[in-house]
């Protein structure tokens, strides 16, 4: 895929492939295209170029709701859960495309899932701290059942320990055999995580392998990622 | 206290209209980021609706009211579909020069294929009755005014509050892309806006048409310009701080009317517009501040 804003190119000539019941995680550093990357599959933002195939389907620039029909669900970068709604609207909103009656059973399972949630449903989602507003994005993704999970930088923001839960929801959504395409910052953290990895830089892929091969890989962590290897 | 009791009463009743407008010019600036400016007309369309069905159909203002919100919902939605619909997504400026264009079409159309001047109809007998209530003397037009309004708030708060459709309408109000993310439908959600927003100044248009038992092609302008200053009273985008700020604006013309002194009675509004560009030296956002979500 190619993504273009004006004269500025997001993505260029990006390819990936996420298999089913896979963890695939993509890292680069700021300004990469990772969120670009994300804006273009769900239909945010349309490719310039290239086609976006949903088990063989082009679904390119199709409206993030049609999409989310087929099972395609995005946990946006920074949450974007709605502050002056309650956590349950949050959450009701998020069963948008279920009948009604499904939306409400959905919602009895995912707050059994996520006990926090049940216990603040009626607050306002403004005033959950970081960690459970980013479990009431997820949870909120979860409503529809989707097949494919997309997290943007899931743990941005959070402290130490909210980031460990983070990761753990994510190794619980694994379990479940969910295919999920994560894109985050905290490389060491979601290369352990992911059984594919991406990684991206200007627009480009410039690296791809197992997340344990590109874990180890000290030259990726220097070069790429400003970190020491 | 009597006339303070009155003076009270007078305001809420005018700022009702405002505040019916002003929520309107809200929802659709919650969705759409666009200070619509065709909103007058729907009042112009809905007093037209109203002089259309008294050619028809005689005095009977019960059918008279129905007719004029039917008339301003239908032709809110059509300035959706028509012509906000094609723009959606383009720069503000775009946006506002779009909604200019229609008001200016709409007035234009009035103008030609009816007439320049106003049509009249009679307005209802009680308009210019009067009631003492503990000794205070209250227009009855006022109470009428101000119980529809309120009648009218109540009646969509709760569609607002535990329906998708209003759950959707808040959020997309929040951040338009996250609902979209959710699978909340972008065309529907902004008809819906519109649609309110027709609905409501479809019963602002009736309680104008009848106190001025008149519709004019321009007739839209003054409610609008107050609706868009109650709007930013209370905080751009904020519904609740629409309908405040519209019965604070109402109120506001009201006090300033009854407290100046006679030779500076023609100068009400000008105080009135002092006193709110002093409220937002101290809060720039109004009364209450949105956070919104900038668009992808």
């Amino acid at each position: 895929m190619t993504t273009t804003y004006g004269i500025i190119t997001g993505l260029r000539d990006a390819s990936l492939r996420i298999g089913a019941g896979e963890i695939v995680a993509v890292v680069g550093p700021n300004g990469a295209g990772k969120s670009t990357l994300l804006a273009s599959i769900v239909g945010l933002v349309r490719p310039a170029a290239g086609r976006v195939l949903l088990d063989g389907r082009d679904v390119t620039g199709w409206a993030p709701d049609r999409l989310l029909r087929r099972g395609v669900a995005l946990v946006p970068e920074r949450r974007r859960i709605f502050t002056d709604l309650s956590v349950l609207e949050n959450l009701l909103l998020g069963g948008a495309v279920l009948r009604p009656a499904t939306r409400r059973a959905r919602v009895a399972e995912l707050l059994e899932l996520f006990p926090v949630l049940a216990a603040k449903r009626a607050e306002p989602a403004g005033y959950l701290s970081g960690g459970e507003a980013q479990q009431l994005a997820i949870a909120r993704a979860l409503m529809s059942r989707p097949r494919l999970l997309l997290l943007d930088e899931p743990s941005l923001g959070l402290a130490p320990t909210l980031v460990d839960l983070v990761f753990d929801l994510i190794a619980r959504l694994r379990a479940e055999g969910r295919t999920i395409l994560v894109v985050e910052q905290n490389v060491r953290r979601v290369l352990a995580l992911a059984d594919r990895g991406y990684v991206l830089r200007s627009g480009r892929v410039t690296d791809t392998g197992t997340g344990a091969a590109l874990a180890e890989r000290g030259d990726l962590f220097a070069a790429y990622l400003g970190e020491p290897g | 206290m009597t006339e303070l009791a009155q003076n009270l009463v007078d305001g809420l009743g005018r700022g009702s209209i405002y505040a019916l407008l002003a929520l309107g010019l809200a929802v659709v600036f919650g969705v759409l980021h666009l200070l619509n400016f065709a909103h007058g007309e729907l009042v112009t369309v809905g007093a037209y609706a109203t002089y259309a069905m008294f050619l028809a159909l005689g005095g009977n203002w019960w059918v008279f009211m129905p007719a004029a919100v039917l008339a301003a919902t239908a032709t809110a939605v059509a300035t959706e579909i028509v012509a906000f619909r094609r723009v959606r997504g383009a720069s503000p400026f775009t946006l506002l020069l779009t909604s200019f264009g229609l008001s200016v079409l709409i007035q234009a159309g009035l103008r030609t294929f009816l007439s320049d001047k106003g049509r009249k109809f009679p307005k209802p007998a009680w308009v210019f009755d009067s009631v003492q209530v503990a000794g205070v003397r209250l227009e009855v037009y006022d109470l009428v005014t101000l119980t529809v309004t309120l009648a009218v708030l109540v009646g969509i708060l709760w569609p607002l509050r535990r329906t998708l459709f209003g759950i959707a309408l808040r959020a997309a109000a929040e951040d338009f892309d996250a609902a979209r993310l959710m699978g909340v439908q972008a065309d529907r959600i902004l008809t819906g806006a519109f649609a309110l927003s027709g609905f409501l100044a479809g019963i602002a248009a009736v309680l104008i048409a009848i106190r001025l038992g008149e519709a004019k092609p321009l007739m839209g302008l003054d409610p609008l310009l107050k609706a868009i200053v109650a709007t930013i009273i209370g905080g751009l985008g904020s519904m609740g701080g629409a309908v405040i700020g519209g019965f604070a604006l109402g109120l506001a013309e009201v006090l300033f009317r009854a407290w100046l002194p006679d030779d500076l009675k023609g100068l009400t509004d000008g105080f009135v517009f002092a006193a709110i560009a002093l409220l937002l030296v101290f809060r720039p956002h109004g009364l209450i501040r949105v956070v919104r979500a900038e668009r992808v």
